[in-house]
């Protein structure tokens, strides 16, 4: 009888389902997967290392580049954990600003989940619908930092800067002339408040297209239901977080477990499924999108009434305001001091966690007194997550690894870190 | 609130652990317990499996170099000229509470530890990771190879005494059309210095 070996086979790392750099030997018997071992590491930037040989203001960017499709939630962690260590007070309206980024991230980067795993999946249009909404999402981080996404605004002890009162418009081109210009640019002449809550108003019928498309889409549930199924007991052993763990079934949520900065005074509920298929995940995903627009819709509410610092006054952390740096001698000294030397964070260590849109991002940072993290360490959701990727392909076919990679919303920016 | 959540559940960690306890602080409302390698893996099981503690998450794992930790605050926190360690982040899902666990290994030039893919699977490639970074063995993994550095990389890159710049880089030599390895030809730099001010500097009457 012949002898019958399983077969081997390279998936990635330059593999356009493979969500960036991933590479899987994928051990096949057939068209089964008997065991996959995902290689990572090859966008490792050593960002923990970098980080100690910088200030603490210096690595705020560097959270950015983490997770490169959910910024700012990032920094969120970053900068939540050197002012648990500084022992600051944040201003409340930066904590609704902090709030409303965070929530406008959740989608962005669902928005990137949606629109990559339908693509992997075999829905073409998808992908386009989620890159256009996304656009606008861009164009608020850019109204407010700078930046389409790369943003670095969320500092310690505050946000960069207060909420512009203009938003970017769009030129006439060869493209489009000035009538078509006018309509493009209807919704951005007020200001960037406004804009976001026009893109609100009209999101909730943007995500009930994605359904219709999707839901009840049969070649979507077919590649979907009851794939990569994870028990409750078996994904908190596997360390999920985040949709992963609650499309198990376990209800829970960081922003409603151990709320961090306003999300106590929200109002919103948290999905979860039954069955922990990829199915499930998507629907609590779904539900996500609607969850966060209302949280943003309550943030855009209350930041309406109540204008007031958004950064705090203590200039040994925060930089003063460029007017009194030039006419105080104190304040300049301040201001010097902050951006040469950088400030200098009591001896302690702390973990700061948020509710990231993939998990539980956290960030632990030690330090030892000096203008510089002694250590810092990023648990990324993603590197638990694909940590499972062995045990939740396994008996599938090869197609559903790639079901199974999207439902995971990997990004090798935090996994590798 | 979560103080008052801690303290309980540090009377009952002393309750379930007694003396193996080498030292325990609250800082922010997080409590660390420290304990040596050779208890951590009772330590552990009973962590996961007292009805008081019920941590059934391990968030996060990562290894720590004190070598240039300064040797007061080494003494504060009784690391006993223990350089590596490992710290434990775990989390009960069921009881909402939060512990970080820091185990000292014992041999600065092996430093081993007992590994817990056992107790929480998530371990595996945090383990992997630490022993990568750090080179810190983790004594019973079932699998333990570099994660993150490239195949064939040689050294503990997180290590303290590992300069940033590194010890070898790669380019492409079009004469032998392949990726070659060299001696690294650029110079570590501190563009920033290293402070540490002592107390209430500056902000002293004088």
């Amino acid at each position: 009888m012949a002898e019958i070996r399983n077969y081997t086979m390279n998936f990635g790392p330059q593999h356009p389902a493979a969500h960036g750099v991933l590479r899987l030997v994928l051990e096949l018997d057939g068209e089964v997967v008997r065991r996959a071992d995902p290689h990572i590491g090859l966008l490792h930037r050593a960002t923990e290392k970098l980080a100690e040989n910088k200030t603490y203001l210096q690595s705020v960017p560097y959270m950015d580049r983490l997770d490169y499709v959910s910024m700012m939630v990032n920094e969120h962690a970053y900068v939540m954990a050197i002012e648990k260590l500084l022992q600051i007070e944040v201003p409340i309206r930066a904590q609704y600003i902090r709030v409303m980024f965070d929530e406008i991230t959740r989608i962005l980067n669902h928005l990137l989940w949606i629109g990559a795993h339908a693509l992997d999946v075999g829905a073409m249009t998808m992908f386009l619908y989620a890159f256009r909404e996304r656009e606008d999402l861009m164009d608020c981080y850019e109204a407010v930092s700078g930046a389409r996404m790369h943003a670095a605004y969320y500092r310690p002890g505050g946000v960069y800067r207060d909420l512009p009162d203009t938003m970017p418009k769009y030129a006439p081109s060869k493209i489009h002339n000035e009538k078509e210009t006018r309509i493009r640019n209807a919704n951005r002449e007020g200001s960037l408040l406004d804009f976001i809550e026009d893109f609100t108003n009209r999101f909730p019928t943007y995500v009930d297209e994605y359904e219709t498309l999707l839901t009840d889409n049969r070649i979507w549930k077919q590649r979907l239901v009851d794939i990569g199924v994870v028990s409750p007991e078996r994904a908190k052993a596997l360390g999920f977080t985040g949709p992963m763990l609650r499309g198990s079934g376990v209800e829970w949520d960081l922003r409603k477990m151990q709320p961090y900065e306003v999300y106590d005074r929200l109002d919103f509920d948290i999905p979860v499924g039954v069955n922990g298929d990829c199915y499930d995940r998507y629907l609590v995903r779904m539900e996500e999108f609607r969850q966060s627009n209302r949280i943003i819709k309550q943030c855009v509410e209350w930041l309406r009434k109540n204008p007031g610092p958004v950064i705090t006054d203590n200039h040994k952390v925060a930089p003063p305001s460029r007017i009194s740096m030039k006419q105080n001698m104190e304040e300049m000294i301040h201001h010097f001091k902050l951006f040469t030397e950088g400030f200098h964070v009591p001896p302690g260590e702390a973990y700061v966690a948020v509710e990231h849109p993939k998990g539980e991002f956290g960030i632990y940072l030690v330090s030892n007194g000096a203008n510089k993290p002694y250590r810092l360490k990023i648990r990324a959701p993603g590197f638990a997550h694909l940590a499972a990727l062995d045990e939740m392909s396994r008996g599938h076919m090869i197609s559903d690894v790639v079901a199974i990679i999207g439902t995971q919303d990997i990004v090798f920016g935090e996994i590798d870190r | 609130m979560q103080t008052i959540n801690q303290e309980v559940i540090f009377e009952a960690l002393r309750n379930a652990l007694g003396e193996k306890i080498v030292d325990h602080r609250m800082q922010h409302g997080e409590l660390t317990i420290t304990i040596d390698a050779i208890d951590f893996l009772v330590v552990s099981r009973l962590l996961r499996d007292d009805s008081a503690l019920r941590f059934d998450t391990l968030m996060d794992l990562c290894g720590i170099d004190y070598s240039t930790f300064g040797d007061e605050l080494s003494t504060k926190y009784r690391l006993r000229g223990r350089r590596f360690a490992v710290i434990y982040h775990l989390l009960s899902v069921e009881k909402n509470q939060r512990l970080r666990v820091r185990v000292l290994a014992e041999d600065n030039e092996l430093p081993t530890v007992d590994s817990v893919t056992d107790i929480w699977p998530v371990a595996n490639w945090f383990e992997r990771e630490a022993f990568d970074l750090y080179g810190i063995i983790f004594a019973g993994h079932p699998d333990l190879r570099r994660i993150l550095t490239d195949y064939g990389f040689i050294g503990n890159p997180f290590r303290k005494d590992f300069p940033i710049t590194g010890y070898v880089e790669m380019r492409y030599d079009a004469d032998q059309k392949r990726v070659v390895y060299q001696p690294v030809t650029i110079d570590p730099r501190e563009i920033t210095p290293h402070v540490i001010r002592e107390e209430f500097y500056g902000d002293r009457e004088s």
